[in-house]
């Protein structure tokens, strides 16, 4: 048990400070961890996990805390929150206070134009990884390009596109099954 | 959020407190700037949309997610390192609370084939989302063609020959911040511009 606690603590420490451009951009290196390495969740449980995490207010990323429930209980779940969220806030403050230092500081300029793009590869990235697990008939990539466009032709909540888009996936399997 | 903005000036840790924790609970599907920006910019005015606009850029830049970047941020400039956990806490409890709640509800469920229609439904609509954001947050980077190299040079290292995060940082960010590296007496100027370019993908952004 504190073995794996340990090994929890550190891969998301560890994710934690190669999350460059936030959530998103580091969901594959997670799924390459936790599933491919770990073997703490399935491909399909990093999923619906991940799904989870859209259903819940507040940043998405919040859905880390179940991968640590599943693997260690409320502890693993307590660990996974702090391994992944303290760093990145000790990190900020202190970085924060710095960087208003150098606030006109031409390579402050060059360190934020050279990372934003980066920053927007690897979000491509991370949806990518999303799209590869959860795309995989007519019926979802459907769902996807609805979703895309109606938020791109106007303001939605999303929160109706994610429920909508869950039922319509549920009806239509219920109807296979049936 | 219309009302009159209150007297400007340092918000009481509870007020901070209330603020966040609204907040992380009313924001789904990943708008939780847009409703920061609502509280702490127009309804409270405790920042103005250049300190917002800055605190922004830097919790861009920076490894973190942008909303508990941005609660560290606006938290310790307001009320110092109290203020910033008291806006994390916040921020990430009503969040914490539901999660936990689903996930011990999916373990036991988690073989449930409709539950995991359901969540498959939910990652696709998902999909359109997060593309439509990076679309936006981008757009002024899919123009430039140095840019959009860079991109295409992050994806491909990541997705294609799923390169280890940490190279791929390592490696592309250097090259990328030299590219953009200082060059004598336009910098100035080429900030402001940067700033307005900022500020309309953002805006886009907010939306969501």
């Amino acid at each position: 048990m504190g073995h794996k606690l340990l090994s929890l603590a550190w891969v998301f420490v560890m994710l934690s400070l190669l999350a460059v451009g936030g959530g998103t951009a580091v969901l594959p290196e997670m799924q390459h961890m936790t599933v491919h390495q770990f073997h703490w969740v399935t491909d399909q449980q990093f999923r619906d996990i991940y799904s989870l995490g859209q259903v819940a207010p507040g940043p998405n990323m919040l859905m880390v805390m179940v991968i640590g429930y599943r693997i260690a209980g409320v502890a693993g779940a307590a660990v996974v929150t702090f391994a992944f969220f303290l760093p990145d806030c000790l990190l900020t403050l202190y970085a924060n206070r710095m960087w208003r230092r150098y606030q006109d500081s031409p390579w402050r300029q060059a360190i934020q134009r050279g990372m934003a793009p980066i920053a927007i590869g690897l979000m491509l990235s991370g949806t990518f990884a999303i799209a590869k697990l959860s795309i995989h008939n007519a019926v979802s990539f459907a769902i996807a390009a609805a979703s895309l466009g109606i938020l791109m032709w106007r303001r939605v909540n999303p929160v109706i596109l994610i429920a909508v888009g869950g039922t319509i996936y549920l009806i239509f399997k219920s109807g296979i099954l049936a | 959020m219309n009302e009159t903005p209150a007297a400007a000036g340092r918000p009481g840790l509870g007020a901070l407190f209330i603020v966040f924790l609204t907040a992380g609970g009313v924001s789904f599907g990943g708008g939780v700037l847009a409703y920061l920006r609502d509280y702490a910019v127009k309804g409270y005015g405790w920042l103005d949309d250049d300190d917002f606009l800055d605190a922004l850029e830097v919790s861009e830049t920076l490894p973190g997610l942008n909303s508990v970047n941005m609660a560290v941020i606006i938290g310790d400039r307001l009320r110092g390192i109290a203020g910033a956990a008291v806006a994390v806490i916040g921020l990430m409890l009503p969040g914490t609370i539901v999660m936990m709640t689903l996930g011990a509800l999916w373990l036991r469920q988690s073989h449930n084939p409709g539950v995991n229609a359901f969540l498959v439904g939910v990652a696709a609509a998902a999909v359109g989302l997060l593309l439509t954001v990076t679309l936006q947050l981008g757009h002024k980077q899919f123009e430039r063609p140095l840019d959009l190299m860079l991109i295409a040079a992050t994806f491909i290292a990541v997705s294609v020959l799923k390169i280890s995060l940490l190279w791929v940082l390592l490696i592309i960010g250097p090259i990328a911040v030299w590219f953009y590296r200082p060059r004598g007496g336009v910098a100035a100027a080429e900030r402001m511009v940067h700033l307005r370019e900022r500020l309309h993908s953002h805006r886009a952004h907010w939306r969501h």
